[in-house]
């Protein structure tokens, strides 16, 4: 025993991995079909995060301020394209605000907890910087790609009414209000919906770890508000950040609106 | 009073409109015609700034418009769409929409003079709490026409505005907009387009004939 916590060992680990056997023997018995697609799950599941723990040890081991950043550059831009990822109706640039906004809205939020919140010394403790950031970013990207995804469907749907009060003589903003309404409203129901049912329905994951690791209750529930909090404010801004950004690139100033970049893009990736 | 100069549109390398010019003048009553695809609406969009142009240039009284007057510009020259779209809500809330943006501030819904013009066209005051979901695809358009005409445009883009109407309700609307062309002292003007040869006579004393993105004139109405 070390630091309050049980260490495990590789062994202890492969003792897990043999569970997965219960849903292989459910897909056989079944004839689901999944053990192929449950095999490779399992090995990617392990291996992916072997890694990660190889990595993280490598950055923790460092502790140099622009490896931390460069990290944390890269899981940033990694959360952006997968927010794109996931809305078939795509425009050109569309990569660029999405990544723009979960960057930005991830960092500014990511900012205040090491500066001010927490208060970290130094700022770039890995330890604190990268998980912290992780959550955020996870939970922002969430809401960026339901924003855009509601935002492309509505216009989609309801290119005929926006176009319609454009010729009505409304402004860009007139036209386009309803649409960016529901998507901001969208992108941000999720976290609102989970800070409504958080520790009545379901322990967070990071206040489960911190549990695990010998914390005591009332810190791991102080550090669980504060996270929730920081990612409904990301949340919030990069949903915003990301619909006001498309909003930009569909409707020019002269008040049209480009429908024609709005496609179906899933096959040409 | 609005006049079409050497406009361009392309997609991709296809020519949706090519060099095409055009002038219309105060009290005019022209009529559209030329095969499906010739590019007679993209022709009433571009004229309505609806979509960026290639090249060319759309003046109104001799003026470009600014990026920020496009709304004032629309307010002027009125497009409706062949298959209008209207928002969520009873006839009445589509009548009122208009008068909620900023381009219409100035003026106020007035229900007596909607009844009116509904009337003009064969409806009463019941066809206001009558809701989207419940109309036709011609009562759409005699709504999206009342709503068009109680903001007094100067010119209107009419993308066949008849063509889902039956025949009685289509010459109720013939007749008002003839009757609207005529108001404001002969300054208002109409391009109506058609697939019809005689209802662009009927409708028009001009007539013009899209093909390939070019407009020729054609008089009497060529068929089709």
């Amino acid at each position: 025993m070390s630091g309050g916590y049980l260490e495990l060992s590789y062994l202890q680990v492969g003792a897990a991995a043999l569970l997965i056997l219960v849903n292989a023997a459910i897909s056989l018995a079944l004839r689901l079909d999944l053990h192929r697609r449950l095999l490779l799950a399992a090995l990617r599941t392990t291996v992916q995060l072997l890694l990660v723990g190889l990595v993280l040890d490598w950055v923790f081991g460092l502790s140099r301020w622009y490896v931390v950043l460069a990290l944390m550059a890269w899981m940033s831009i990694a959360a952006g394209a997968s927010a794109v990822r996931r809305t078939p109706l795509r425009y050109p640039g569309i990569w660029l605000d999405s990544i723009v906004s979960v960057w930005a809205s991830s960092w500014i939020i990511a900012a205040a907890a090491l500066f001010g919140i927490v208060d970290v010394e130094p700022w770039f403790r890995p330890q604190y910087a990268i998980p912290l950031l992780g959550m955020i970013l996870g939970n922002a990207l969430n809401g960026v790609s339901l924003g855009l995804d509601r935002l492309g469907q509505e216009l989609h749907a309801r290119r005929f009414e926006v176009e319609g009060l454009l010729a009505l003589g409304g402004t860009r903003w007139e036209a386009a209000r309803a649409p960016v309404r529901s998507a901001v409203r969208t992108g941000m129901i999720p976290i609102i919906n989970s800070m409504m049912i958080v520790g009545i329905v379901s322990l967070p994951g990071m206040m489960t770890g911190q549990l695990l690791a010998g914390v005591e209750p009332v810190q791991a529930v102080r550090y669980q508000v504060v996270i929730m909090f920081l990612i409904a404010s990301a949340t919030a801004l990069g949903t915003l950040g990301v619909v006001l950004l498309s909003y930009r690139r569909l409707f020019t100033a002269a008040h049209q609106f480009r429908h024609g970049l709005l496609a179906d893009r899933t096959e040409s990736q | 009073m609005l006049e079409a100069r050497s406009i361009t549109r392309r997609a991709g390398d296809q020519w949706l409109l090519r060099r095409l010019s055009l002038d219309i003048a105060g009290g005019e009553r022209l009529a559209l015609s030329g095969p499906s695809g010739s590019g007679k609406t993209v022709l009433l969009r571009a004229l309505a700034l609806l979509d960026p142009l290639d090249d060319g240039e759309i003046l109104l009284d001799g003026q470009p418009t600014a990026a920020a007057s496009v709304p004032g510009y629309r307010c002027r020259v009125a497009y409706l769409h062949q298959t209008p779209a209207l928002a969520d809500g009873t006839v009445e809330t589509n009548l009122r929409l208009p008068f909620s943006l900023a381009a219409h501030r100035r003026q106020s819904f007035d229900r007596a003079r909607a009844i009116d013009l509904l009337r003009r066209l064969g409806k009463d005051e019941r066809f206001l709490s009558r809701r989207r979901g419940e109309l036709s695809g011609g009562e759409a358009q005699i709504a999206a026409l009342v709503r068009l005409l109680q903001l007094a445009p100067s010119v209107l883009l009419l993308d066949e505005p008849t063509a889902a109407l039956d025949p009685k309700s289509a010459e109720l609307a013939r007749d008002l907009l003839r009757q609207w062309q005529e108001g404001d002292s002969g300054a208002r003007a109409y391009l109506w387009v058609t697939h019809d040869a005689s209802l662009a006579d009927a409708v028009a004393e001009r007539y013009l004939r899209l093909e390939d993105g070019r407009l020729r004139d054609s008089h009497p109405p060529g068929p089709g």
